[in-house]
């Protein structure tokens, strides 16, 4: 506790420093504004009670981020409890518009032309893979979190959101196609 | 012989999931056989992999508390001092 200065102790500070980062996290994650706001509210009041300090600004931002995940996780799972899950909707399904009726590629998927490595450098691609998740369901969107970007594992995912496995497959399937579909369209396809 | 609908849901479930043998080998099969099926594979693994990294950036998108929450936030965290 040598390095601690009495900035890095004053809330009003941390809200100015991290607040704008841990908002974007959230967000990215819930798609909520105002569960975003709130987690963040969380996070830094569990960081405060913690009465840690850093001496870097960078360190103290990765362990609040780190704060923030756990909050996050446990947001979804309360989420996704309040709000029952009935039969899986066949509007989530994309399948229809990509095959044909005989279960053959209507739309034909056409190589991306990049090395994935290197498109995440550029900021426009961020924010497009984003965007394009911000639009699946809000259903598919929670799951597809958690096991996406969350890296959480499938038995985690059907525990957490009281779903079986095979309907964790064809939802996380179906997120996959719409993600597929939306970068295609917005990104890979639009740079031709 | 599966149709590419089937073989597309088996692709995304084998990064769920260990496949049985019998369905991993469908699979196999057919993505030897239909190129479509194959781009459809690889950008399926593209997409994990950009998740992946994604996943690790810490600022995702840049967005800002409006100066309402901003304001809440500081007086939540005054009380608890
Ligand atoms: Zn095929």
């Amino acid at each position: 506790m040598a390095e601690v200065s009495p900035t890095e102790l004053d809330p009003e500070v941390w809200v100015d420093e991290h607040g704008d980062a841990l908002y974007s996290y959230a967000l990215s994650r819930l798609n909520n504004p105002a569960s975003a706001e709130d987690v963040v509210q969380e996070t830094l009041l569990a960081a405060l009670k913690s009465g840690k300090s850093f001496s870097g600004r960078s360190s103290a931002r990765t362990w609040l981020i780190g704060i923030l995940r756990h909050k996050i996780v446990d947001l979804i799972r309360k989420e996704s409890r309040e709000q029952p899950h009935e039969e899986i909707e066949t509007a989530e399904s994309p399948e229809e518009e990509f095959f044909d009726r005989k279960g053959r590629w209507g739309i034909k998927p056409v190589e991306w032309q990049v090395n994935p490595g290197k498109i995440l450098e550029q900021k426009e691609f961020m924010a497009v893979l984003f965007q394009c998740m911000e639009h699946l369901p809000d259903r598919l969107h929670r799951l597809f979190v958690l096991r996406e970007l969350e890296d959480q594992d499938s038995d985690f995912v059907c525990k957490e959101l009281g779903i079986t496995p095979t309907n964790l497959w064809v939802m996380l399937h179906r997120a996959r196609m719409r993600l597929r579909g939306c970068l295609t369209e917005n990104w890979f396809g639009a740079n031709e | 012989m599966r149709t590419c609908k089937e073989i597309s849901k088996l692709v995304s479930e084998s990064l769920d999931r260990e496949l049985p043998l019998r369905e991993r080998m469908a699979m196999r099969l057919h993505l030897m056989m239909c190129s479509l099926c194959r781009t459809y594979s690889h950008q399926m693994r593209q997409l994990r992999s950009v998740l992946k990294k994604a996943s690790d950036v810490e600022t995702p998108t840049e967005q800002t508390l409006s100066e309402e929450a901003r304001l809440r936030i500081k007086q939540a965290l005054k009380k608890e001092e």
